[in-house]
């Protein structure tokens, strides 16, 4: 526990000197604030840009935030020697992942205060719900990059095709069938229609299984790649 | 007194895509000495090294600690300086050492201490991608000695380093040493060697060509066994290191002629040359 931590403390002093990472945890949600409050459309569905870019914060923040995190640090030689200090791979994941999940989980804090005045208490609850599911899953997209990645190079080469589609997609299906279709299997399309079916909204639910699976298929590329070749 | 083995290699072998990088090697290191791995680039230093340190699982052959032969009890601590920095660019140099004072639960006094040791104090709120190569060297150091280590594994401490940083860096583990702290220290440098070792493993292709103390490496390949003579009117005169040559040094020193005289053992590149055809900075040797 103490080296989860220690992990925490470590990461956040970095973060705040790291502008790469930084930003990826406020774009978002500062778009989302300007958006909101600049742009209305008559007949413009509820809470529509909250929809959109909570559903893209959550299929890039977590997700190119800890493969940046892994992979610098495997590329620097940190992790080497973090693991040779006796830290365990485990410790090492669950105080970065505890980290980038509170930053994100911050993030999603902001959509939900974006939500409008008329959402119930409970529809808050379930929105930052979702959202933990999603970031969650996004960081276990994230770890099996960084863990695969012998650096930064490689992990962003990855990274930015897998972070497109997972983020551009849910915002696509709103205005293309045929890419609704493709997209329903992706994590982050069905966390967009579970917001928006949150309170007044009139989107179709979304089905956590396929969250589910998403994470499952995360979370065994993570442990084939870690198993063939360690984490540093 | 009885001799104290701390870490016993026993016939360790090692390959990396069918290439053997190690081939059979067996070694003993004594408590409280330091331990030189002299050897050009890809002899297989760092292999043995990281093999030494866990950070590796050998092909074949053991390495043990005298903690782990007694069944796991008293295994001695062990402090690593990599030949990457591994440090935290956008943290400073105090911050670096806290992260892993307090894996270590180690106390800030002792960050003080060794800061203080290196001459670090003033660098201490300096972000580490604002130091020079020196300093992070130093920074690296101080981080291998947070846990009062009893073998220190140092892979290249002074490669690329200026001679004032080098000298510092030379101090440091001469600090180690005279603490107690066994040390094994691997380098191309001879007179780095010389200087700080107590025994020297020559490594050539994976395989230790040589072993024993600098001096008596050298003793051993003092085949030209002769004596260099410069007298006082500058002449130099090269006399075989016999019998035959009593009279004529007993002259001169009578005359109180002699300036200097010294012996003319080889010197650790030269025996290295000797051994395998190659310098220890990796060229081919000039001569046969």
């Amino acid at each position: 526990m103490n080296n989860i931590r220690i992990m925490i403390w470590k990461q956040l002093k970095d973060t705040l000197k790291n502008k790469t990472i930084f930003i990826q945890f406020v774009m978002f949600p500062v778009l989302g604030i300007f958006m909101t409050k600049a742009v209305d459309i008559e007949g413009m569905p509820p809470h529509f840009f909250v929809n959109m870019f909570a559903a893209m914060y959550v299929g890039m923040a977590p997700l190119t935030s800890m493969a940046a995190i892994i992979s610098e640090e495997k590329e620097k030689n940190t992790l080497r020697v973090l693991l040779m200090a006796k830290v365990t791979p485990w410790q090492y994941l669950l105080g970065i992942g505890c980290y980038v999940f509170f930053f994100c989980m911050l993030g999603a804090a902001v959509f939900c205060s974006l939500l409008g005045e008329g959402t119930a208490f409970y529809d808050r609850c379930e929105f930052l719900l979702v959202m933990a599911a999603g970031i969650t899953a996004s960081l276990m997209a994230g770890a099996a990059i960084g863990a695969g990645s012998r650096n930064q190079m490689a992990a962003t080469s990855v990274t930015v095709p897998v972070m497109m589609v997972f983020s551009f997609l849910p915002m696509l299906s709103m205005f293309n069938e045929t890419i609704a279709k493709v997209a329903k299997y992706t994590y982050t399309e069905q966390i967009r229609r579970m917001i928006s079916a949150l309170g007044e909204g009139q989107g179709e639910n979304g089905n956590p299984w396929v969250i589910g699976l998403n994470m499952l298929v995360f979370g065994g590329l993570f442990w084939g790649l870690y198993r063939r070749q360690g984490l540093a | 007194m009885e001799k104290q083995i701390l870490i016993k290699a026993d016939n360790l072998t090692h390959s990396y895509g069918g290439k053997e990088v190690l081939d059979h090697i067996t070694f003993q290191v004594e408590k409280g000495r330091v331990i030189g791995l002299l050897g050009p680039s890809g002899a297989g230093k760092t292999t043995l090294v990281n093999i030494m340190t866990r950070q590796i699982k050998p092909t074949g052959g053991t390495v043990k600690t005298a903690g782990e032969e007694r069944g796991g009890k008293n295994v001695p601590v062990t402090g690593i300086m990599m030949d990457s920095f591994g440090l935290y660019e956008r943290l400073s140099v105090w911050d670096n050492m806290k992260i892993f004072a307090k894996i270590y639960g180690v106390s800030g006094e002792r960050i003080e201490e060794l800061l203080e040791k290196a001459e670090l104090v003033q660098a201490g709120k300096t972000l580490v991608s604002r130091l020079s190569k020196g300093m992070r060297n130093r920074v690296n150091f101080c981080r291998a000695l947070l846990k009062k280590a009893d073998i220190l594994y140092l892979d290249e401490p002074t490669s690329g380093l200026d001679p004032a940083t080098t000298e510092k860096i030379h101090e440091l583990i001469l600090k180690e040493k005279n603490a107690g702290t066994t040390v094994f220290l691997t380098t191309h440098n001879m007179h780095e060697a010389e200087l700080l070792c107590d025994d020297i493993l020559l490594l050539n292709e994976g395989k230790i060509v040589e072993h024993g103390s600098p001096k008596e490496i050298c003793r051993k390949y003092n085949s030209v066994n002769s004596i260099e003579v410069v007298l006082k009117n500058g002449e130099t005169h090269i006399i075989p290191n016999a019998g035959e040559s009593a009279a004529v040094l007993a002259k001169w020193m009578d005359a109180e002629e002699i300036l200097s005289m010294h012996s003319s053992e080889p010197d650790l590149e030269k025996v290295f040359m000797l051994l395998t055809g190659r310098k220890l900075n990796g060229n081919e040797a000039d001569y046969e």
